[in-house]
């Protein structure tokens, strides 16, 4: 290969590397053509001793030296072929991965399956900076939970994912590169501290609503993202306590209509997003009937915990038209 | 795994014990100060593991590690070579254990521990040295295994060890066999590399040989085509000693050429002679030797001489003609060598020599005259005699009259030259013993002995044992039934334990196979036995015999690897035996027909199981596309799909 096309290939080669990846159907069988198997530090140092013990026993005609040498090798080897033999037709299933704020990290679920009647001791998987460890019993399946950071609302597909193993001895590391398909819902991060609901339409009393305002304090509750600083238990907190929010007996019961278009001008899409976000926990929170108007799309009147996750998922997929 | 994660308990333990079964057996060979270090070491590893006391603190080990390296410079003097290397691995092994916890110090520690094993090797490759390395590498593997497993008990660790070293065996086996051997050394060897030998020097002084005479350590082997010779014709020649000083004799120059200086003739007993490593060149074969032996050198002074030092274990085809005679021509300049006395000293020895040569007797008359001195002269046989002062000969041959056969040999041949005759001392091997096992001569280092050669005009050098004068027995029956009574003797040789020497016979013609055929597997042996499979040996051959057996190995492990997973899904196999046993009934299932159709299919031809087919295509289907059943309730689902009778 000539220089300038080695050249041309090297970029052609890495962005075929880093393309995105498609994911695969479920389940996925791990055949012998996907599992790539190379030696590890360790394994090279391993190799480097033997290679010093094969020397030193041609050189003082060690027999027994070299029976000690090629009997490790044979170790080495065997280890490589049982390394390849941990991941081989494992089954990786893709389960679920519930929805979170941006900010938070995504719990992404494989289910492992091995139907071998040996165990599967030793085994790793990591996407991105997530990495958990598990064992597979003989014939048995589990759970792997990989947590990812979900930076950016909307879907956070889990991408490439690396199953890895260095069983038997740590001298060879056999690993096969994974496209689960399974993604997670990023909502956009709820406002801290935002401001009050926008008025509601209440049921007769007609006059401006403050869902969890400052009516009476009946009682705390566990306090949840979107809670405003100001109704947080602090001498609760102060004790030693978990966090709590005050709840107060509100104007409960109100229509609360979120519109996009009402918010002030000043605000970029992401932190509108966030607002209403922060207003979809405290509407639903405060135990009012909510709507959410965004453009070109409106989520009728409602509320309760699917209601919430749908008008969430509006405000997630808010731009994404396509990946709906 | 993260590298800061401490080994589990079982591990370390298993990684204590590797180093123990490694460390311990240097112990014959280390300096005793650096035993009780190692011991030490190991014990506070130990007692650390079972929270007794506490690890030690890192600067300590760092400062054991270079106090001991300042000892081992100073005890071996320097640490270039494989004793001090050797010693200075076990102190590093030890400390590793103590040093850390981490997977990565266990590595390393594992890694030391290999070396140390190799080390082993340069001292001692016996069948038992051979299984305790195999025990070591077993407990090395198991502390490698256990790292990845943390929470694994020791016995599935120890399988999943002794597993993958079996799987390592054959590949040991191929390679052993086939990997092309190459004579070493590849570079130039420490100066210290072969000084654990011992045996016959090219020196002798009163008890150089007695203090060998009490070795069993075996000095060669010798398998004859046919019957042995007896054993009074059993002299095995090595060093020919000239130069006497007074107290010690010493071998002279000699030139060795590719044909001997005589003319062999008489009876020819045909021997292969399998050398223990003396690291010397002379190959202690029968008198005389045959002329006609390929790459070996003939010395004018009767010895066989192998081109290089004998370093390794060697196999030489030899042919001797005891009876012929030899140096019927001598050349005047070994003739006035083999005269020389010093000018002083031994005034009763030469007063004695001149009464042997009184009344002008000939060279034959001298020589009987002085062996009927020895023989009537109460001369005992022992192994240890008085030690002698500076006129050793007359002390010898008047006041104490006990010796043993280098100074019987000195003395006679002592006299011989006070006398005029030109005499020498040759110093070899004498006798040997059969192993009725498998009828090969053994000679051991107990078998060392000396005697005289005379020169007589006519008839050339004329061999003469003095020993055989004072002690008949010990060239008639060998060492054990010649000497004194209450001396001590190597223990195989005394009478009461006849039991252990036909053990001892089993075991040795067992260890003369592996020392044939392992520790003596070498560049010949490789070309012979693959000769023997008609391949030829050069490098190409070879390669192409290790890679093809190997790959056809690592075939078979793949095929291990796959197989496990044909066999593996126990329910689709109870699944399929239903089916076959519902196709030999005449009902095979359809490639589209899913478990609950086929089974309605089923209950409609045997009506009286209905129930039980249906359960049983159900139970399937749940486990197969449901939930996961534990193995239990599959092996219930396939012992009810045997238990169903199709009639």
């Amino acid at each position: 290969m000539d220089a300038p096309q080695a050249a041309a290939f090297l970029p052609r080669f890495l962005r075929w590397n880093r393309r995105a990846p498609q994911p695969e159907a479920s389940p996925i069988q791990l055949f012998q053509r996907r599992i790539y198997v190379l030696p590890s530090g360790a394994g090279l140092a391993y190799a480097a001793a033997l290679l010093t013990l094969l020397l030193a026993s041609i050189n003082y005609n060690l027999s027994l030296g070299y029976a000690l040498t090629f009997l490790l090798g044979g170790v080495g080897v065997a280890s490589l072929v049982q390394a390849f033999r941990n991941l081989l037709h494992l089954e990786i299933r893709p389960a679920h991965c519930a929805p979170v704020f941006q900010g938070e990290s995504a719990a992404f679920v494989l289910r492992l399956e091995n139907r071998r009647d040996t165990p599967r001791p030793a085994l790793s998987l990591r996407a991105g900076n997530g990495e958990t460890l598990l064992e597979l019993p003989a014939a048995s399946a589990a759970d792997a939970v990989l947590n990812l950071p979900a930076t950016r609302r909307g879907w956070l597909p889990i991408g490439r994912v690396t199953l890895e193993t260095r069983f038997p001895l740590g001298l060879v590391r056999a690993w096969s590169i994974l496209h689960p398909d399974l993604r997670g819902l990023v909502y956009p991060a709820p406002e801290n501290d935002p401001p009050p609901l926008p008025a509601g339409t209440g049921d007769g009393h007609g006059r401006l609503a403050r869902a969890t305002g400052d009516g009476d304090f009946t009682g705390l509750r566990a306090h949840q993202r979107g809670d405003s600083p100001r109704h947080i238990a602090w001498k609760a907190l102060a004790r030693g306590g978990p966090v709590l929010t005050k709840q107060f007996a509100g104007q409960a019961g109100e229509h609360v209509e979120l519109d996009w278009h009402a918010l002030p001008g000043a605000l970029d899409d992401e932190a509108r997003l966030s607002r209403l976000a922060a207003w979809l926990l405290a509407a639903e929170n405060g135990g009012h009937t909510y709507a959410l108007r965004l453009p070109g799309t409106t989520l009728p009147y409602g509320h309760g915990p699917a209601h919430l996750r749908d008008a969430l998922r509006l405000l997630a997929l808010h731009g994404h038209a396509a990946e709906r | 795994m993260p590298p800061n994660v401490e080994v589990s308990r079982r591990t370390a333990f298993c990684l204590l014990a590797a180093a123990s079964v490694t460390v311990l057996p240097h112990a014959g060979h280390l300096p005793p100060w650096l035993v009780a270090l190692c011991v030490l070491l190991l014990g506070w590893r130990g007692a650390q593991l079972l929270d007794r006391v506490k690890g030690l603190p890192r600067w300590l080990v760092l400062g054991v590690a270079l106090a001991a390296a300042l000892a081992i410079k100073i005890d071996f003097g320097h640490f270039f070579g494989k004793d001090p290397g050797v010693a200075l691995l076990a102190v590093l092994l030890c400390l590793k254990l103590l040093e850390g916890g981490s997977p990565r110090d266990a590595r390393v520690a594992v890694l030391l521990s290999f070396f140390l094993q190799l080390g082993l090797f340069f001292y001692d490759q016996t069948m038992g040295v051979a299984a305790l390395a195999l025990a070591g590498t077993l407990l090395a593997v198991t502390a490698l295994f256990g790292l990845h497993q943390p929470r694994a008990p020791l016995p599935g660790l120890l399988r999943g060890a002794a597993t993958l070293v079996l799987q390592g065996l054959p590949f040991m086996l191929v390679l052993f066999v086939f990997f092309p051997r190459i004579e070493g050394p590849l570079w130039g060897l420490p100066a210290d590399a072969h000084s654990a030998v011992s045996g016959l020097s090219d020196t002798m002084e009163p008890g150089s040989i007695s203090e060998l005479s009490l070795s069993d350590a075996i000095a060669f082997r010798a398998a004859f085509a046919g019957e042995p010779p007896p054993n009074a014709l059993r002299y095995w020649r090595g060093p020919v000693l000239t130069e006497f000083d007074g107290r010690t004799w010493r071998a002279v120059r000699t030139t060795s050429t590719a044909a001997p200086a005589y003319q062999p003739g008489g009876p020819v007993y045909a021997y292969s002679l399998t050398l223990e490593a003396h690291n010397r060149r002379w190959l202690l074969a029968l008198d005389y030797p045959d002329a006609g032996l390929d790459d070996l050198l003939y010395a004018d002074d009767f010895q066989l001489l192998a081109a290089r030092p004998v370093r390794a274990r060697a196999r030489f085809d030899l042919r001797s003609r005891p009876h012929t005679p030899v140096g019927m021509e001598e050349s005047a300049a070994v003739l006035a060598a083999v005269r020389r006395l010093p000018a002083q000293g031994n005034p009763r020895a030469r007063a004695l020599a001149a009464r042997l040569a009184a009344d002008g007797a000939d060279a034959g008359t001298i020589v009987s005259r002085a062996f009927d001195h020895f023989a009537s002269g109460n001369y005992t046989y022992t192994l240890t005699p008085t030690l002698l002062g500076a006129h050793s000969v007359d002390e010898f041959l008047f006041d104490t009259l006990e010796g043993f056969c280098e100074h019987y040999a000195s003395a006679f041949v002592f006299l011989m030259r006070a006398a005029g005759l030109p005499a020498r001392v040759v110093t070899g091997y004498q006798g040997g013993q059969v192993n009725p096992i498998d009828d090969t001569v053994v000679v051991r280092q107990s078998d060392a002995h000396a005697w005289a050669e005379v020169w007589i005009d006519g008839q050339g050098w004329r061999r003469v044992d003095p020993t055989a004068a004072a002690a008949p027995q010990r060239i008639e029956r060998g060492l054990g039934e010649s000497i004194r009574a209450g001396d001590p003797r190597p223990l195989l040789m005394r009478p009461e334990f006849s039991w252990l020497r036909e053990f001892r016979h089993r075991w040795e013609a067992v260890s003369n196979h592996w020392n044939l055929w392992v520790l003596g597997y070498n560049e010949d042996r490789q070309r012979d036995l693959l000769a023997r499979l008609g391949l030829e040996t050069d490098w190409r051959t070879l390669t192409l015999a290790t890679g093809a057996a190997a790959g056809l190995l690592m075939l078979a492990l793949l095929g291990w690897a796959f197989h496990q997973r044909r066999s593996a899904d126990p329910l689709d196999q109870a699944w399929q035996a239903f089916c076959r046993r519902a196709a030999r009934h005449g009902l095979p299932r359809h490639a589209w027909e899913g478990p609950l159709d086929f089974a309605t299919r089923l209950a409609d031809r045997f009506p009286a199981h209905a129930g039980e087919l249906r359960r049983i295509a159900s139970d399937y289907a749940r486990m197969r596309y449901r939930a996961a059943d534990g193995p239990a309730a599959v092996r219930e689902l396939s012992q009810r799909i045997r238990r169903i009778d199709f009639t």
